[in-house]
């Protein structure tokens, strides 16, 4: 287990708040260069695992594995992409400073920013089609644009795995587009994407993979073996299904596990 | 009796620098003033971007406590001492808001409201105890004697004399304030806009914030005997607000509180003069004067051009 470089690792994962918990049990193995969309209700803990990932919660039981590293060393390969509602946009930074933050994982501490991370921090923009924006403050942009501006910022980073919270949520089509192709083309050069994704129609197209969610792990696998109407519906079915379904958990089967729960009912 | 004093052009802008020994006098206020507005002006540019303003006010009134037991177990008023005491008292205010607003139903506003005022009042409170067996006026820390500036003992280095101590210390609190925030500039930008970010790229984030409480608390106490504790609060926000108006990058906001202090100085300095009233009050509301303007006309955000715009769409 301990050479194994897989992308993520989670083995047996339980996390709570104030004793009540969030996620039971969860298994996952991403393996490189895949496309991962994370669907579940509100309140499956979806954020908790990213979270969980991103060392900002300490699990109660189990463990995460970042390129076969623990979170706190691993997180430094990690392109983090953040609910656009968590950040002050009147903050007084323009588009360029933003994107240029990317490079500082990059930097030793007292370095100055260097000509090569303002070329890589332009090139990004060009990519997302916001460089004439670059002088722009952020608070002056539209919500789609805010959100390229983002995406922006994760290319600068040249991480090998990329977590992004909700990148869909309220961008107008052509942001949309861009993130999708963008999506497209990193998953191409080999990195791995875990996405929190929230529309179940587009999910199918976006995604290769998909893990459904919802406090536990429903099931995780390729689109074509896990969009299915009964797999939906156990994640989407409430917690009262989930909860008395807990006791059919077969905990440590990497096999996609949808036959211990379509007899459970 | 009037109200407004007669407006003497004359003998609000020459004669304070009518004689050489004037010029010399109430240039070392000046040049006071505007180390005190530069070094408030730079902490509080970070301050206020973070929106942790009230918790910059909560905290330069919480050190007081701190202060009067430093002065008590010290016995002098330097530098050194205060800011530890003020430190320690400052860190305590903010744990214990911390502490109220997660472990009580308080909210975080009433909980800052609730610690700052007692611990305020307790720090009034030992000041007057020792106010009768000390020489210590409670009022000078209160409200800071900027005009005093000049009285301060002259430094010496051997046998050399440098001049005001005052000054000295002050600028010296300016310059490592002024050297810590370009050097760290990148590590509290990042943090301060998305600490989520900076964290994964090791950022220090916690220290970063701890930092910045301890230069909020060394800028309090270094310009405690010229503004004093209720009105630095305006030194540390004035600027970084009027500053907004104008620019949009952190960077440029911190620069501009730099011209702005200049005129804060020399403007409260010349109003004071006028009214015949404390300097500190009066650079306080020269920067409000000087705000309003600024907050109607100003380029970038300014009231005035909101509402034409909003106008011209409506057409």
């Amino acid at each position: 287990m301990r050479n194994s470089q897989k992308p993520i690792e989670i083995h047996d994962l339980t996390v709570s708040y104030q004793k009540k918990p969030v996620l039971y049990g969860i298994d996952l193995e991403v393996e490189k260069g895949s496309l991962v969309g994370i669907i579940g209700p509100n309140g499956a803990g979806k954020s908790t695992l990213l979270k969980t990932i991103m060392n900002m919660i300490k699990p109660n039981g189990g463990y995460v594995r970042i390129f076969g590293h623990p979170p706190k060393k691993g997180i430094s390969c990690i392109g983090y992409v953040p609910q656009r509602e968590s950040v002050d946009w009147d903050f007084p930074v323009t588009v360029m400073d933003v994107v240029l933050m990317g490079r500082y994982g990059k930097l030793n501490w007292f370095q100055r920013i260097r000509k090569a991370d303002r070329k890589i921090a332009s090139e990004c923009l060009e990519k997302v089609g916001m460089l004439h924006l670059a002088d722009r403050q952020i608070g002056n942009l539209s919500g789609g644009q805010q959100q390229r501006v983002f995406l922006a910022r994760a290319l600068a980073q040249e991480s090998q795995l990329y977590i992004m919270d909700e990148p869909f949520s309220g961008v107008d089509a052509v942001t949309e587009k861009t993130i999708v192709l963008m999506l497209k083309e990193m998953k191409k050069m080999g990195k791995t994407l875990l996405i929190v994704h929230h529309d179940l129609s587009s999910a199918k197209e976006y995604f290769d993979y998909l893990l459904l969610l919802n406090m536990r792990k429903v099931a995780y696998g390729t689109i074509q073996d896990v969009f299915s109407h009964d797999l939906l519906q156990k994640t989407y079915g409430g917690r009262l299904t989930i909860l008395s379904e807990m006791a059919s958990q077969t905990a440590g089967n990497r096999e996609i596990e949808k036959e211990a729960y379509s007899t459970s009912e | 009796m009037t109200l407004i004093p007669e407006y003497d052009f004359k003998k609000i802008f020459f004669e304070p620098w009518s004689t050489l020994e004037l010029c010399i006098w109430n240039g070392q206020i000046i040049l006071m003033g505007i180390l005190v507005c530069w070094t408030c002006g730079i902490v509080g540019s970070f301050i206020v971007v973070r929106r942790m303003a009230l918790m910059g006010d909560a905290i330069s009134h919480g050190i007081l406590p701190g202060l009067a037991l430093a002065f008590i177990c010290s016995g002098s008023m330097a530098l050194g001492p205060m800011w530890i005491g003020s430190c320690v008292a400052g860190i305590t205010c903010s744990f214990c808001i911390e502490w109220l607003r997660f472990q009580t139903p308080i909210k975080e506003d009433a909980a800052l409201g609730l610690v700052f005022t007692s611990f305020f009042a307790t720090g009034v409170l030992m000041l007057g105890m020792e106010a009768e067996n000390a020489h210590i006026d409670p009022e000078c820390i209160l409200y800071g004697e900027i005009g005093f500036t000049p009285l301060a003992p002259d430094l010496k280095l051997g046998s050399l004399r440098l001049g005001n101590q005052a000054l000295w210390t002050m600028g010296g609190v300016f310059l490592s304030v002024a050297i810590a925030a370009v050097v760290f500039y990148r590590q509290i930008l990042i943090s301060s806009f998305d600490p989520i970010l900076a964290r994964s790229m090791g950022t220090p984030v916690r220290q970063v914030h701890l930092g910045l409480m301890l230069s909020l608390s060394l800028a309090t106490v270094a310009s405690l005997e010229a503004v004093g504790v209720i009105l630095v609060v305006a030194m540390f926000v004035f600027p970084a607000v009027t500053a907004s108006f104008f620019f949009d990058r952190l960077s440029s906001i911190v620069f501009f509180s730099l011209p702005l202090g200049l005129a804060y100085s020399i403007g409260g300095f010349h109003l004071a003069h006028w009214f015949d009233c404390s300097l500190a009050a009066s650079m306080v509301v020269f920067a409000g004067l000087l705000f309003i303007p600024c907050c109607f006309l100003a380029p970038n955000s300014g009231i005035l051009w909101k509402i034409t715009s909003l106008r011209n769409v409506g057409r």
